[in-house]
């Protein structure tokens, strides 16, 4: 097997992963800090890409795009915090996952009506196209080595603004003790708002990215909005390392899989089974390895003991 | 207010009623409809046991129909094509005959229920929410990756399975079947409800370490809950591939699961007939308003919206008052 062709997955596995996290991040800070269990997540995703696609279709700019997911995410994110969820973070998970099942059954089917059931398609700014000759004599995407780097850079100002500033310091205040902080003169609401828009904010942005590597359509949102459940399951909920490690975690063990069980099939199977029994189950291998996960670290890997 | 016991009488009189009648005046398509309705019905029931009371909330139950569906689809094509579903280390053919079929599917719901329910209870609240839709989600990646039986696009099967003494392929004579199962699962329910198994179930999801003191394995507890609500869960599967001759992937998507929340929470969350009254409800709903537009589900998600945060109690809450068991 060619070195360079694995180093390619390898990246593959490692932008994917990068991705996953921008979700997953999100996904773990309203959870930690709200207590909410929001499926609707996936549907922010999906409004990012949609923004992207249609503002720069309109305007020719990727980057006018990509700010337009951004805010058009955060500004949904807002939106569907101050109309609804807000009104569930007392309730139990039950009412949550209904609410905000709801939730995607009105994201999905507005945007079918606004947009038509036929995907969009986002490319990306000329520069970025084609491809770059890495040390090693790599040649790999350009496009996506800049995805790789994005998603870096949004990670660290994430990590930056957990641990390094005000808001991030009430975050984790509220993170542990809500009461406390919110009795300590913090106003709650608002920083429950802003958590909400910071999370949707990043899932729109990864949304963006997502949609200009594939394409922009109706319930794209879903699949990553699971994968990022898986992702969390690992990763220990609330945890923004935990989520780090999970999202790299299971970006490479789905593209490497894919990659190589068909391969390693095809060792003692003919051809066309091998690559039908082992993409089947690649398909599965993130799964297998969340149970494994679960039954060594029921919390997940950096989660509190019994969560 | 009607009492609950009225309003359980008027659904399962009105459940049996329209469809008799609509046989009657020559209109097969809403016979299927209530067919429709009254499987849907069963397999919410089935969720019922976990979620209503055993307060577990599976966001993952797709998994379990879509199973059943499956045994049903792939018993079928191997009757069809009289290719050996397992030649070693005993022979095993297909089969059409329904109560083999039946067998299979609660067998095959039941015992995925148990592999995933004791993985998945080792956790609670969110991880469990979760880790259940991660499962099911793994089981329709591998359906639809899986070519051997249809993959993406499905396995049909073109004429219903047999059932002695019936005609299956008449509307009605499947409604009975189907309504038959549904009255001997409501049955199944009401007694383990009441049952020491029920109670202990019932009491656990209240609160788990009180009940873990006087003596009860409260893990154990849930995981048998879990698995009879697999198997029933599976047995609707079967009917509904019946039903449709066609076993889809569609049925193992976390879109079925998610429904089927929504059918158990729409009608009363641990009531006897909340499953029945949500299934009614998202029948009529679908086609009353998809006859009006093809995004019906924008509708369905606001009034869902709605229950959720000002109508809790669901259907039978509001028509009949009074508290869930």
């Amino acid at each position: 097997m060619p070195g360079a062709l694995i180093a390619e997955q390898i990246l593959n596995g490692l932008q994917f992963g990068i991705m996953l996290y921008l979700m997953a991040a999100g996904l773990t800070l309203v959870f930690g800090v709200m207590g909410l269990i929001n499926l609707a997540h996936g549907s922010l995703f999906m409004v990012g890409a949609f923004a992207c696609a249609s503002v720069a279709s309109a305007t020719g700019s990727f980057w006018i795009g990509l700010a337009a997911s951004l805010a058009a995410a955060a500004a949904a994110g807002v939106l569907v915090e101050m109309l609804v969820l807000r009104r569930l973070y007392g309730r139990d998970h039950l009412d949550q996952v209904l609410a905000t099942f709801a939730l995607i059954l009105v994201f999905s089917e507005g945007t079918r009506w606004l947009f038509g059931s036929f995907p969009l398609y986002l490319s990306p700014p000329e520069f970025l196209n084609g491809t770059l000759l890495l040390p090693g004599g790599i040649e790999y995407s350009r496009f996506r080595l800049a995805i790789i780097a994005a998603g870096l850079v949004t990670a660290a100002g994430l990590f930056l603004l957990i641990h390094k500033t005000r808001l991030g310091v009430q975050i984790r205040a509220g993170e542990s003790d809500r009461e406390m902080i919110s009795a300590l003169g913090v106003d709650i609401g608002l920083l429950y708002t802003l958590v909400f828009a910071l999370g949707a904010g990043l899932a729109g942005l990864s949304g963006a990215f997502i949609g200009a590597l594939q394409s922009v359509q109706v319930g794209m949102g879903e699949p990553m909005l699971i994968l990022a459940f898986v992702v969390i399951v690992i990763g220990g909920i609330g945890s923004i390392t935990g989520a780090l490690v999970g999202s790299i975690l299971v970006g490479l063990a789905d593209t490497l899989g894919r990659f190589m069980l068909p391969i390693a099939f095809g060792a003692f199977m003919d051809p066309s089974s091998a690559t039908s029994v082992g993409s089947a189950l690649a398909s599965m291998l993130i799964y297998v390895l969340m149970a494994v996960i679960l039954v060594v670290r029921p919390g997940g890997l950096f989660g509190r003991a019994g969560a | 207010m009607l009492s609950e016991l009225r309003l359980n009488v008027a659904l399962a009189l009105a459940l049996a009623a329209v469809p008799i009648a609509a046989w009657l005046l020559g209109e097969p398509y809403i016979v299927t409809l209530a067919t429709r309705a009254t499987i849907l019905a069963l397999a919410a029931l089935g969720l019922n046991i976990a979620l209503g009371l055993g307060g577990l909330v599976s966001f993952g139950h797709a998994a379990y129909f879509g199973l059943g569906g499956y045994a049903a689809g792939i018993l079928a094509s191997h009757a069809m094509s009289g290719e050996l579903l397992l030649s070693w280390p005993i022979a095993i053919g297909g089969t059409n005959s329904m109560l083999a079929i039946w067998l299979a599917a609660f067998l095959a719901g039941g015992l995925a229920a148990l592999a995933i329910g004791a993985l998945s209870l080792r956790t609670t609240g969110v991880y469990f929410i979760m880790i259940t839709l991660a499962f099911a989600q793994m089981l329709y990646y591998f359906a639809i990756s899986w070519p051997a039986y249809g993959g993406e696009d499905g396995l049909p099967f073109y004429v219903r399975n047999h059932f002695p003494g019936l005609n299956t392929m008449d509307s009605i004579q499947f409604f009975a079947i189907a309504y038959m199962f549904l009255a001997a699962g409501l049955v199944v329910f009401r007694h383990t409800a009441a049952s020491p198994f029920g109670l202990a179930l019932r009491a656990s999801r209240q609160n788990p370490s009180r009940v873990e003191f006087v003596g009860v394995r409260v893990y154990r507890l849930r995981l048998a809950a879990f698995v009879l609500s697999g198997a029933v869960t599976g047995l609707a599967g079967a009917l509904y591939a019946d039903l449709n001759r066609f076993a889809s992937p569609q049925m193992l998507s976390w879109h079925t699961s998610g429904e089927f929340i929504v059918f158990v929470i729409l009608g009363g969350a641990g009531r006897l007939f909340g499953p029945v009254a949500g299934a009614i409800l998202f029948v009529l709903f679908e086609q009353l308003f998809g006859g009006f537009t093809e995004y019906w589900q924008l509708p369905l998600g606001l009034v869902l919206l709605c229950v959720v945060l000002y109508a809790r109690g669901g259907f039978i809450g509001i028509v009949a008052g009074g508290r869930s068991g």
